[in-house]
């Protein structure tokens, strides 16, 4: 394991002492782990810039797996596909209803876990961590057999949950969502002082009020951030989709069926798109939570993508 | 609402709570029990399915599928391992050495989360492809055969596992690292251990919650995946994820799907109990290690 020796980098001073096979030993040392670093975060990166870049590709045939020349004509008519707008519609739909649904809820429930004692706080916990260590494919197929069964439950009316669309597909993003927020907001939580709503209320602010002056913009960077990871797990979900979407088909299912006949160009440009604003979105959190204060934990918290 | 918080501490709790408690208790509790009853009924897709309490499918779906079951243990285990290697120097990079690019590289390793998982696992195919850009180059100095293949092996799926869910094990090393505070390395300085002992009988130790927490983020995932063993296996390295779908979704054999569901569960469940106690909070502190 190339661990580097020291945990504070040598100084340019120490690194010209000694023999030249003592000098040699000490620049390896020194320069090892960040030649590994760099390379780790190239190896992350190169399927990103494929992607990117065959979405300039100009193939001759179907498949857009191997180079033929440069052209942008997807970039000109990223949606010119059947069946691929309705598929991009439905997962932005989706991943927005999802991730506004599943943000209030996991709030609520972050609030509950840090700022109230009751009994019961342990199967809270257990409820809340069970759904991230549950394998997708297993939370897939149990919600395909709750739905199929309710297609014989007279009680309910059809629709709702049989057959199965985009009401399924939207139960399910909300059920995985709701842990992922959960998660990341209780780490905001945890971090601020209870003072401040203490005084609020010491200044006769009623809950309501103390909650929405005082609270929300406290969490509210915690917010963004759990939203940001619901609506990023949403819109890229594959698996638990394709067990709960019927005939319906989101942009991950497109892609999946598309694979098997080879993908079309255009499918690369909206990925690009997708990243494209997904980094925009985050360095401009990034800044603005900066100026507020200096945290790079954050940047962990935004990305922390389970299960 | 004025003043409602203090009058009934209990009952706010119980109100912030409940949307979340019950939609879970809908949607993960309801359908967990439904999918055991289906893994116990018997029937065909023709003459639909009846409530026998079949216990002996748990049996026939262990000897059938044992292989895949097997292969996505070892799939998983190794990518795991593999994520830790790869993972724990960088993490130990960032954490120690990342300087002012600190949260750059957090966020170059979240980066890839941006991009569709099946785009990124489908540019492994460009990578692997038999005269892409890391065989094709190979092939023309002669430095391995014409036949010689990536894509479609079992090597290509578990390369492809380890990428998809290095950022899982990197992140929690990262911040179990960056949480040990510089004393107790200087300390261990101070008392005259070498590096080596420095990193076994300080780092090391204090990073175990990061250890325990990253494998479990990638092991879970990596023994369910059945994308990367579709796109860039073969019918022999398929694991029991592949099984799963095609039950669901091409056979419409309801009750093997479910029972080998279940089974998928509860073997990672009972794996995941065993090695938190492995690893227990006792061990973490170190009095031995």
């Amino acid at each position: 394991m190339a661990v580097g020796p020291m945990p504070t980098p040598t100084t340019g001073a120490e690194l010209s002492r000694g023999t030249p096979v003592q000098r040699f030993r000490r620049l390896v040392s020194h320069w090892a782990l960040p030649v590994y670093a760099f390379l780790a975060v190239a190896y992350l990166a190169l399927p990103v810039m494929i992607m990117i870049a065959f979405s300039f590709n100009d193939p001759t045939g179907r498949a857009n797996l191997t180079w033929k020349g440069f052209s942008i004509d997807a970039w000109l008519n990223p949606l010119g596909r059947p069946g691929l707008p309705e598929a991009v519609f439905a997962s932005l739909l989706i991943a927005t209803l999802s991730t506004i649904i599943a943000t209030t809820i996991g709030v609520l429930m972050a609030l509950a876990l840090v700022r109230h004692s009751f009994r019961g706080r342990g199967l809270t916990n257990l409820l809340v961590f069970l759904p991230m260590s549950t394998p997708e494919i297993v939370l897939g197929t149990s919600l395909l057999t709750l739905f199929l069964a309710t297609a014989q439950w007279t009680f309910l009316p059809t629709g709702v949950l049989y057959p199965l669309g985009m009401t399924t597909i939207l139960i399910a993003h909300v059920m995985f969502n709701i842990s992922f927020v959960v998660v990341t907001v209780r780490a905001r939580l945890l971090g601020f002082p209870t003072h401040l709503e203490e005084a609020a209320r010491d200044l006769y602010a009623d809950d309501w009020t103390t909650f929405w002056k005082v609270t929300f913009p406290l969490i509210l960077p915690g917010v963004m951030a759990a939203a940001l990871l619901a609506f990023s797990l949403s819109i890229d979900d594959y698996v638990i989709t394709a067990f709960t979407a019927g005939p319906t088909t989101t942009f991950p299912l497109y892609i999946y069926g598309a694979q098997q006949r080879g993908i079309p160009v255009q499918v690369n440009v909206i990925g690009t798109i997708i990243f494209l604003t997904a980094v925009a979105f985050v360095l401009f959190t990034t800044v603005m939570s900066r100026r507020q204060r200096t945290n790079p934990a954050d940047a962990a918290t935004i990305g922390a993508k389970g299960p | 609402m004025s003043d409602f918080s203090r009058r009934h501490p209990g009952a706010v709790a119980w109100l912030l709570l409940a949307p979340g408690l019950l939609y879970l208790a809908v949607f993960y509790v309801v359908p967990t029990v439904q999918m055991f009853l289906v893994s116990l009924q018997t029937g065909s897709p023709g003459t639909g399915y009846q409530q026998t309490w079949n216990f002996a499918n748990y049996p026939a779906q262990i000897s059938t599928y044992w292989d895949e079951f097997v292969r996505s243990v070892a799939y998983g285990g190794l990518a795991t391992l593999l994520c830790f290697a790869l993972g724990f120097p960088l993490a130990y990079f960032i954490a120690f050495r990342g300087g002012r690019y600190k949260s750059l590289l957090l966020f170059l390793i979240i980066a890839p989360f941006f991009t569709s998982f099946l785009l990124r696992t489908i540019s492994w195919k460009i990578i692997f492809a038999d005269n892409g850009m890391i065989l094709g180059p190979l092939k023309d100095i002669g430095l391995v055969p014409d036949s010689f293949r990536l894509l479609a092996t079992p090597i290509a799926v578990i390369a492809g596992i380890t990428y998809n869910f290095l950022p899982f094990m990197t992140l929690p090393l990262y911040v179990a690292l960056e949480k040990i505070p510089p004393s107790l390395l200087e300390a261990s300085g101070d008392l005259y251990a070498d590096t080596r002992s420095r990193f076994f009988r300080v780092t090391f130790p204090l990073a175990l919650p990061g250890i325990v927490a990253g494998s479990l983020l990638t092991f879970i995932p990596a023994v369910g995946d059945f994308v990367n063993a579709e796109l860039l296996g073969n019918p022999q390295s398929q694991m029991i994820g592949n099984v799963i779908q095609a039950k669901f979704l091409k056979a419409v054999d309801y009750p093997a799907g479910a029972a080998l569901s279940f089974l998928l569960m509860a073997a990672i469940l009972a794996a995941v109990l065993v090695y938190a106690r492995l690893a227990g909070t006792e061990q973490l502190y170190g009095a031995k290690a």
